[in-house]
């Protein structure tokens, strides 16, 4: 039986995160080229990691607790979306840090 | 190689990636420091349901055994190397400072 969790956890880290930019308008979504040639390498990097650690067993996946969309090598589609989301949170939140002391420092 | 050596090789990759390839030298500066923490916090949560709740489970084989939040201590190494690399790459890509 498949589950939320892991979907439910990845929906709450964009959640707490994309508010950023329409309100502090960090234009971070924006920038979607900058953002996509950022994030698609680091991604791949860290997927390449995972892969490695999967198939060398140091963590595997609760089949119960994700969607049961599971992409060659064992990883779930969440795994794979966490590599997308954590990085583009990380990056709306740089930005908000950014724009909040630069609006301090114009004051 | 045990997820203890690999998160500390990642995480040594990633500050040689901010200091030496991409010369973004973000670890220096205070903005990281500050969106870093902020960052850490929903790791720490969004981290603790994950392992918590073993939706992510370990081979104790290959891990310290200390656990922050019930995550391995190792997944703090392993999401700063994430986050560092990221941010890291975006600054590189941005507009050059003036």
């Amino acid at each position: 039986m498949p589950g939320l969790t892991y979907a439910a956890v990845l929906g709450g880290c964009l959640v707490s995160a994309v508010w950023l930019e329409p309100v502090l308008r960090v234009g971070v979504l924006r920038q979607w080229r900058r953002l996509l040639l950022t994030l698609v390498p680091v991604a791949a990097v860290f997927i390449a990691w995972d892969l490695a650690a999967v198939a060398a067993g140091q963590w595997s996946f609760d089949p119960g607790q994700v969607l049961g969309v599971w992409l060659p090598g064992g990883l779930p589609l969440e795994e794979v979306l966490f590599f997308l989301a954590v990085p583009l949170c990380a990056v709306l939140g740089f930005e908000a840090v950014r724009t909040v002391l630069a609006r301090g420092r114009r004051r | 190689m045990s997820y203890t050596v690999a998160a500390g090789v990642g995480l040594v990759a990633a500050l040689v990636l901010d200091l030496v390839v991409l010369r973004t030298r973000l670890v220096l500066g205070r903005v990281f420091w500050l969106s870093y923490v902020i960052v850490l916090c929903f790791q720490l949560l969004a981290n603790g349901v994950l392992t918590g709740r073993g939706v992510v489970r370990y081979d104790p084989g290959t891990i310290l055994g200390l656990r922050v939040f019930h995550a391995p201590v190792e997944d703090l190494a392993f999401g700063f190397a994430l986050v560092l690399a990221t941010l890291a790459t975006w600054v590189r890509l941005g507009p050059r400072p003036t």
